[in-house]
């Protein structure tokens, strides 16, 4: 089970009361129309997939209902940090 | 090299005689060679099947399979054994469908009791919904030539009395798809037999041989650099590493369009026969069978977040049980022996990919994870054909590489 702390409401808090949201900091194109279909497609559909430190998105589902980073080992499942929307993790993989 | 002795009842009988203490190893364990035609990365199901296809039916014996650990301990070992081939499109249909026709003769071809038992498969229906998406699939089944049939609530009730088929669920059993000839098959087993039927044609199987990197020249690879033996040159590479798809794929420079999750499954104390067909359920999510040794074998949905851990999560085990107690009441007393994760490697519509990639002389079999035990023995027809001259089209259409950077 993970333990997670959210940065809004700063309580660790257990993995059921999370919704996983994917890769952290993956932003979308400001103009879609203008990006060819390989920059589209990079943005949909190819994520890093890191084996180690990985920075992802999660929401507070059934609390906050707020979204934040976390950096997580995806091998031991180690939480390294949590961070807000807009701040930047100090570790970068 | 020394001929593989064949296995058969008058054998085991010669064996027993002399205490069984004259068994020829079932396969051997060579230094790998500087310099393959073909090197397999990963000696799974899947790779342990392409080396053995390749060697069988395209006279290509100067492979080697190059295993990290030991062969069939990675996913292949971490499955829950159901072999089927309903799916609805097209395409996942045909692959299925012809590892089916496969797995019907696998024993036979391979000399080697892989326990391919055709027991059905029931995926049922909680819903209104999930009734007319059974009907579909069924009906896109037929019509591929795909055995199928929608039972009713009765029909179920007959085939699995156990099962609690009553209105008073909280998700009432509707009906379900059946597939008679679907079933189940003896993961390690799988692996095993076509290991040593590939050995038996001279396929080098190196275990404990982990490749660190793969050497790519001129935008062709040329040859893989291993931590324990190590560069090794090949014309052509196959990568075949359910789990660590995405890992290969940066040592050649590329991404693919796939996250790893973990997919876990738990095995019960055994008991007696009570359950001679596979359930499954995607409503209430959960799905199982019981294995000939008479354990429970119970498969569980993917953990949400990317992982490498080879262990699920405790909320998804909870809900599993959830679902199969929901199901199966009877069963709320069995106790739970051994629990286990093993890493699929997702695509974003969940098919596999197998395919030449964008490196000259690099393939990939990978991506079909969440249903990677059905089709073992597929990947050969697909990538070697086209092997010998360096060329390999998707079975998929369009392929991977298309379908996910061209825009619909």
């Amino acid at each position: 089970m993970l333990y997670i702390y959210c940065p809004h409401c700063e309580e660790h808090r257990e993995e059921e009361e999370f919704h996983y949201g994917g890769q952290a900091h993956v932003a979308r194109p400001k103009d879609p129309d203008a990006c060819t279909d390989a920059e589209w497609a990079d943005y949909l559909y190819f994520r890093k997939n890191t084996r180690g430190w990985h920075h992802e998105l999660w929401v507070h589902a059934a609390g906050c209902r707020k979204f934040f980073n976390i950096t997580r080992d995806t091998v031991s499942y180690e939480i390294k940090e949590t961070y807000k929307i807009g701040e930047q993790p100090a570790i970068s993989e | 090299m020394q001929k593989t002795e064949r296995y058969s009842g008058f054998g085991l009988f010669k064996h027993a005689l002399r205490h069984h203490e004259n068994w020829q190893r079932v396969w051997r364990n060579p230094t790998p060679k500087k310099q393959y035609d073909v090197i397999i990365v990963g000696g799974g199901g899947h790779g342990l099947a392409t080396a053995y296809y390749l060697a069988k039916k395209h006279n290509i014996t100067n492979v080697a399979v190059l295993e990290k650990g030991y062969l069939g301990g990675g996913n292949t070992a971490r499955n829950t054994t159901i072999v089927r081939s309903n799916y609805l499109w097209d395409e996942a249909a045909h692959l299925f469908e012809h590892a089916m026709t496969l797995w019907e003769g696998l024993s036979q071809e391979i000399n080697y009791n892989v326990m391919f038992s055709q027991r059905g498969v029931l995926n049922l229906g909680h819903t209104l919904q999930d009734m007319r998406d059974i009907s579909r699939r069924v009906n896109a089944n037929r019509l591929n030539g795909i055995d199928g049939e929608v039972l009713d609530t009765q029909q179920v009730k007959a085939l699995v009395p156990i099962m609690d088929c009553s209105a008073n669920t909280r998700y009432p059993v509707l009906g379900a798809s059946w597939q008679p000839r679907a079933g189940v098959a003896r993961h390690d087993a799988v692996a095993w037999g076509y290991a040593r039927a590939a050995d038996a044609l001279g396929v080098d199987l190196v275990q404990q041989c982990e490749v660190s990197d793969i050497l790519v020249e001129d935008g062709a690879a040329i040859g893989v650099a291993t931590k324990q033996h190590g560069v090794i040159k090949a014309d052509r590479i196959g990568c075949v590493v359910a789990g660590n798809s995405g890992v290969l794929a940066k040592m050649a420079g590329f991404e693919l369009p796939i996250e790893s999750h973990p997919l876990q499954a738990f095995v019960s104390e055994p008991i007696k026969p009570i359950l001679d067909t596979v359930v499954m359920s995607n409503h209430v999510h959960g799905y199982i069978s019981q294995s000939d040794k008479g354990d429970l074998v119970v498969g569980a949905g993917i953990d949400s977040y990317v992982g490498y851990g080879q262990r699920g999560s405790y909320p998804v085990i909870e809900h599993t049980v959830q679902a199969i107690i929901e199901l199966f009441p009877i069963f709320s007393r069995v106790r739970m022996n051994r629990q286990w994760g093993g890493i699929v490697d997702t695509c974003p519509d969940a098919c596999p990919i197998i395919s030449q990639t964008p490196v000259e002389n690099l393939f990939f079999n990978c991506g079909g994870e969440p249903a990677a035990s059905k089709p073992r023995p597929v990947p050969v027809m697909y990538l070697p054909p086209r092997w010998p001259v360096g060329k390999c089209t998707s079975w998929r259409s369009p392929s991977p590489w298309t379908a996910f950077t061209v825009a619909p």
